[in-house]
């Protein structure tokens, strides 16, 4: 395996709600490798959306310290986290997160409008780019509100890797989509997979984690499992054998 | 994050609520509109006044015999005979802030012409008078030095003479007129000035030199005022102290001495009136004012929601790199871009509203340069001020809760 994108050492994670103290990350250590295409699963309040605040710089860890592609997170300023996350995560929401009235395109390019070093034409040019590698090339110019749940979560996956991150961090991406969507939605990441990306997919459905190379199951802001996925199923042929949908 | 970014996602975030964001202004365009056109009628009725009063010779300087007091009993200034012609002879000769001088000297009688009659008065002066007063001559002209030399019987008459005298048509050029016997004849005629603010006729004139009124009508030597013209407006003062020190010293009047003369400028009228226009352009410009601040309020409102209704489009931003600095900055540039707009689309509408009420309403509007500047630079800082509090809540979200936010 490759370099090391994401290390946790012993990270724990306390809010204070009111006089109690609520532990939502009991010392969490794992560390993920370039290429890794990983599951984090858990119930609700097992701490996996702490977690994946964590991974995604939004919220800087109690104890422990956080090293993103060998940056270490916890000291940071929230500008300087800002800008990490800028260069280095790509986010996938399960409710897509598409700016309102605003063409495919211009939402990719998101990302990029908050680094001053990509000029406006070379903007647009890696938005179309990874429009084009999210099979949506014909779409450019469609304002979210003219497309389908699953064209808008390519979007935001377009969106995820338009600045080339180290790590693509999933929130539930399939959660909003039906059955079909969804497998569209995965075969996209076992192809970004393949392609050697690095993405970590944080999801309550345990399906999903057949379709992933390595799943860490989460309970009580612990890691109760973590297993390498050595018979991944190819959501490619899932799809192929759900039944069509009569309107296609 | 440079700036030519910002702006571009300000003005598309403006574009994508085209409607909400022109209300929003309406109070901004309302506020610069009413400051522009309040600013620019009182302007208007300054500067209409003034000319009125410069009408009557803004510049003009009245010369008195008689002090303010004499032995507490004020005397009728024309009975006295402490002005000469002497006097006004020195003035003319040594003032120097004064650009024309007459003496005054007047004759009232019974203006008689064939059949028609009508009372009024002979002014005797010097050809200045006509500068002084600002009067013009219509037909015919003025009587030169040479007539004063020679006392000639030659006068200039006002349009309400002539509407009396020469109620038959007949062309009053040339012709002759009587006052207390003494025939004068017309040289020429002042074009009509109407009624002064006072409510004075002040086309009912007849002017003769001051040789010919002094000799031959009223056979004295002393003068009843001496009128004059300062250089300019803003020189009256220096004028007045000028003619003033003269004045005390051919009257040999000693240090603890008071003038035995009155010297009279239209300046305290003057300066009355444009305090009274300038107070009134102040509330004017208070009341529009205080528009432009609940415009700004306007916005702050709308932006407060717009930050609420957007949380998740911050969070969205935050997640993807936006630093606080670029939420605040891109919120302000909202702001401001709102506050511009509108007031541009009220410096338009105001220029707008002038014409209007100067075409329709016959008012005297004058829009001034400045006015424009200000309401601009107020409606930036409106946008700045109204826009930062908005800003501020909308940088310091946290990005994990507004992206969650429903």
């Amino acid at each position: 395996m490759g370099k090391t994108v994401i290390e946790l050492q012993n990270i724990k994670r306390n809010f204070i709600v009111g006089e109690e103290t609520v532990h939502a990350l009991r010392g969490v250590s794992f560390k993920v490798e370039e290429g890794e295409f990983v599951t984090i699963m858990g119930t609700s309040g097992s701490g996996k959306s702490t977690l994946l605040n964590t991974l995604g710089c939004l919220d800087t860890p109690t104890e422990g310290e956080y090293l993103l592609d060998g940056i270490a997170v916890r000291s940071m300023s929230k500008a300087q986290r800002a800008v990490l996350r800028n260069r280095k995560i790509g986010f996938v929401f399960q409710n897509y997160n598409l700016l309102a009235k605003t063409t495919a395109v211009e939402n990719v390019e998101l990302p990029l409008m908050y680094n001053s070093a990509v000029s406006a034409a070379e903007r647009r040019v890696r938005a179309i780019e990874a429009l084009k590698a999210v099979g949506l090339g014909e779409r450019l110019e469609h304002k979210s509100n003219q497309m389908s749940g699953g064209q808008m979560q390519r979007v935001a996956i377009a969106r995820a890797l338009v600045n080339n991150p180290a790590v693509i961090l999933a929130d539930e991406a399939t959660g909003n989509l039906d059955t079909r969507t969804s497998f569209e939605i995965l075969v996209l990441f076992q192809k970004l997979h393949q392609e050697g990306r690095t993405i970590i997919f944080v999801t309550h459905n345990p399906d999903i984690a057949r379709y992933s190379s390595r799943n860490i199951r989460l309970s009580d802001g612990q890691v109760v499992e973590d297993s390498r996925n050595d018979n991944i199923l190819s959501a490619a042929d899932a799809l192929a054998q759900l039944p069509r949908n009569e309107d296609d | 994050m440079n700036i030519n970014n910002l702006f571009k996602i300000a003005l598309r975030a403006l574009v994508n609520n085209k409607l909400r964001a022109f209300l929003t202004m309406l109070g901004i365009i309302i506020g610069v509109a009413s400051v522009i056109t309040m600013l620019a009628i009182g302007q208007g009725s300054k500067l209409s006044i003034q000319a009125q009063i410069s009408e009557m010779g803004s510049n003009m300087i009245m010369i008195h015999p008689g002090g303010d007091k004499q032995g507490g009993v004020r005397r009728d200034p024309s009975e006295m005979q402490t002005l000469k012609l002497e006097n006004y002879e020195t003035l003319r000769d040594e003032c120097s802030f004064v650009s024309a001088i007459s003496p005054e000297v007047s004759s009232s009688g019974q203006l008689v012409r064939g059949a028609n009659n009508y009372p009024s008065s002979v002014s005797g002066v010097s050809p200045d008078y006509l500068e002084i007063r600002q009067l013009k001559v219509d037909r015919g002209e003025m009587f030169t030095e040479a007539d004063v030399q020679s006392a000639a019987k030659v006068c200039v008459i006002g349009q309400t003479i002539v509407d009396n005298l020469f109620s038959d048509g007949d062309d009053p050029i040339g012709q002759v007129i009587r006052i207390n016997q003494i025939p004068l004849r017309v040289i020429g005629v002042l074009k009509a000035k109407g009624y002064n603010s006072m409510g004075m006729d002040q086309d009912d004139v007849v002017l003769s030199p001051y040789s010919t009124v002094m000799k031959r009508l009223l056979a004295v030597t002393y003068l009843q005022g001496i009128f004059a013209s300062a250089l300019t407006e803003d020189m009256t003062d220096y004028a007045i102290d000028e003619i003033s020190t003269i004045l005390r010293r051919e009257h040999k009047l000693q240090a603890d001495e008071e003038d035995d003369f009155t010297i009279r400028s239209q300046q305290e009228l003057s300066s009355m009136l444009s305090s009274t226009t300038g107070l009134m352009t102040t509330l004017l410009a208070c009341i529009a004012g205080i528009s432009l601040v609940v415009g700004g309020i306007g916005i702050m409102n709308i932006m407060y929601v717009s930050v609420t209704e957007r949380t998740r489009e911050i969070g969205l931003r935050m997640s993807v790199g936006a630093r606080g600095i670029d939420i605040l900055s891109q919120f302000l540039i909202e702001a401001v871009l709102i506050s511009i707009t509108g007031g541009l689309i009220g410096v338009l509408l105001g220029c707008g509203a002038c014409w209007v009420v100067k075409t329709v309403v016959h008012w005297p509007v004058y829009i001034q340069l400045w006015s424009i500047l200000l309401s601009f630079a107020v409606c930036t800082l409106t946008g700045i001020f109204f826009g930062w509090y908005p800003a501020k809540k909308a940088a310091s979200l946290d990005p994990i809760e507004a992206i969650r936010y429903e």
